[in-house]
């Protein structure tokens, strides 16, 4: 679904922003400070992380020990409001649970998961597209043709067939299923710079020297052809947190016992014609500011990776 | 140009066949039909009669190839839980999905592209730079969010539209049966439409966007320009016309995604479609159901991408001896 956002093509700019001179860093530091919205999505995504690695110290209540929980205080509003009382600063759901709580553990779950779709399918995709850019033939054309197949396809259906047919689905089962498909856009744009750079006179000229394939790979494409790849991780991993909680919301995503902020909405959704907005408004909201923080450093990215593309 | 042709088509039925099989693994090894007609009580001679009487005991190949065979006629098996036709059941359901693809559609490439080229022509203006990052929020939103939404302020806090279901429908020929003429089915049709081509929107907005200011920087648009043409016409009759290429790609490579978008719309709006009914039956272990859901969509996407080939071969030569 990254398809618009995925295309780039490697520049010879790209490169910089790998680069460890510290003039490369300094630029990059002085433009990433100039978008006050790259900014604030940055500070937002620290915060979430700190606060969901610190969930069991941070949460006022352990909202999966049903020990802790208290069906009395069931469906309060959030305590500023008439009727809402502390500990539960933002409310709670039907079983009395924690809605900041409930999310705190939640958001844990969508960044395990964002984070091992982008490293498998990552490096999946990644070395596919590398073999299939530099070495060409036979197995260039099987596996864009797999790819091409997969594209045609919604990662959504297909994530969802695999997890209802399995049944029982856990944590690991969601994130194999996402990358089932998720690692073709890695996979099409790491193909897509290794065509641009192996044409390169340094590339030639190291060839020419009597460099190997894996010497002439390892040390002058590879790290020349990476860049775009951090552009298509951060969006990915948006996807894959909107994955996430939209097959848990559809009751096939990570099991009950596990806090999902899909699963939140799925059952905050039975109550909002009682007008139970706070059961939806905030792990949406939170779900909403992971995918949209990260898809502006995304954009802030590349327009660093590929400056010819800013749209201002 | 026949041989590209002909090369695609070719691939198409590889995919096709591949998929064939996946639906043939899943409708004969995964949900137990023999447990699922015998009951779980059942003593294993009456098992292996029935496996007999279904012929689940000869050699996977033959059942493939009678599988195939049956599909090519029209013949997907019988659902668990129904007991009629799994294929009946989904091209009776297919009709509500269909429509409410193509209402998405319809909005997320009508606004999309005339926003996108609004923005476009105002690059530094407040509106622009305001839809810009709107747009950049509508690709984040997840669908059932976008629906929930919708419904919490339209449906129940103003009251305006219904908030599930197809409304009233009436009878085109045979089985199809439509909601796009009555006052009631259009009323129906407008949330779920907009929850399913949000996403679309937001992407064509910032396609038409970029593209129409690239073209309006080109010197062909200056000479345009140069010659007295209006703004508008500057922009709908020339940069517009290079982004359509563009547009129509992402429309043809956005069409499985859609369906995918459209289970999640039609779960939230209880809409009468196909995906509904694969998402009951993923439930309910329906398998036949299920493997005929995926033939019908491979053949829709397979099909349409075909199409999209073949049409770029017309359009472009250079793609015709590439």
């Amino acid at each position: 679904m990254a398809e618009a956002r995925g295309d780039i093509v490697a520049t010879g700019a790209a490169s910089g922003i790998l680069a460890r001179r510290p003039s490369a860093r300094a630029r990059l530091l002085r433009h990433f400070l100039a978008r006050p919205l790259a900014v604030a999505a940055a500070a937002f995504l620290v915060i979430l992380i700190i606060g969901a690695a610190g969930a069991p110290l941070i949460a006022p209540q352990n909202p999966y020990n049903l020990q802790a929980l208290n069906l009395a205080d069931s469906l309060l509003p959030p305590a500023w409001m008439a009727g809402g009382k502390m500990p539960y600063l933002l409310g709670t759901d039907v079983q009395g649970r924690d809605i900041f709580s409930t999310i705190l553990f939640g958001s844990q779950t969508s960044l395990i998961v964002g984070t091992g779709v982008v490293l498998i399918a990552g490096s999946l995709g990644g070395f596919i597209g590398l073999v299939a850019g530099y070495f060409g033939g036979w197995i260039d054309t099987v596996t864009m043709r797999i790819a091409d197949s997969l594209l045609s396809f919604s990662t959504t259906l297909i994530a969802l067939l695999l997890l209802g047919i399995i049944k029982n689905g856990s944590v690991g089962l969601v994130i194999l299923a996402i990358v089932v498909s998720g690692w073709v856009q890695y996979a099409r744009t790491m193909r897509g710079s290794v065509l641009a750079v192996k044409e390169e006179d340094y590339v030639l000229a190291a060839r020419a020297i009597g460099g190997g394939a894996l010497r002439l790979i390892l040390k002058h494409v590879l790290p020349n052809a990476v860049a775009p790849l951090l552009v298509i991780a951060a969006v990915d991993f948006g996807v894959a947190v909107m994955l996430e909680a939209t097959l848990s919301f559809l009751g096939f995503g990570v099991p009950v016992t596990q806090p999902s902020l899909g699963m939140m909405i799925s059952q905050g959704k039975d109550f909002i014609y009682a007008g139970m907005w706070w059961l939806i408004a905030f792990p949406a909201g939170v779900l909403m500011g992971i995918v949209f923080s990260l898809n502006i450093l995304a954009d802030w990215l590349r327009d660093e990776i590929n400056p010819r593309l800013q749209r201002r | 140009m026949i041989a590209f042709v002909g090369r695609r088509a070719l691939q198409s039925i590889v995919v096709l066949a591949i998929v064939s099989f996946i639906s043939f693994l899943i409708f004969q090894y995964i949900g137990d039909p023999v447990l699922t007609m015998a009951g779980q009580f059942a003593t294993q001679a009456e098992q292996a009669q029935i496996r007999e009487a279904l012929g689940l005991d000869r050699p996977f190949y033959v059942q493939y190839a009678e599988f195939v065979g049956n599909a090519l006629r029209g013949n997907l098996g019988v659902s668990y839980v129904a007991r009629v036709p799994a294929l009946g059941l989904i091209l009776e359901r297919l009709p509500a999905s269909i429509e409410l693809a193509v209402a998405a559609e319809l909005l997320a490439v009508g606004l999309g592209v005339s926003l996108g080229s609004l923005a476009a022509a105002y690059p530094r203006s407040a509106f622009s730079k305001a839809t810009l990052t709107g747009s950049l929020l509508g690709v984040s939103v997840p669908t059932f969010i976008v629906g929930i939404a919708l419904i919490l302020v339209f449906a129940v806090g103003l009251g305006w539209l219904p908030p599930f279901g197809r409304g009233e429908v009436v009878p085109v020929f045979g089985s199809w049966r439509t909601g796009f003429v009555t006052a009631s089915g259009l009323q129906h049709l407008i949330l779920p439409a907009l929850t399913l081509g949000m996403f679309q929107l937001a992407l064509l907005f910032r396609l038409t966007r970029g593209g129409v200011i690239e073209a309006l920087q080109t010197d062909y648009v200056r000479t345009a320009r140069a010659k007295g043409l209006g703004p508008v016409r500057v922009i709908v009759k020339h940069a517009l016309r290079n982004v359509l290429i563009p547009v129509v790609t992402m429309i043809g490579l956005q069409f499985g995604q859609l369906i995918g978008f459209s289970l999640v719309t039609e779960t939230i709006f209880q809409w009468p479609g196909a995906g509904n009914l694969l998402l009951q039956s993923i439930f309910e272990s329906d398998f036949p159901v299920v493997a005929s859901y995926i033939i019908i969509v491979a053949l829709l996407v397979v099909g349409l991408n075909l199409l999209v080939d073949i049409a770029y071969a017309f359009l472009d030569p250079r793609i015709r001896y590439g």
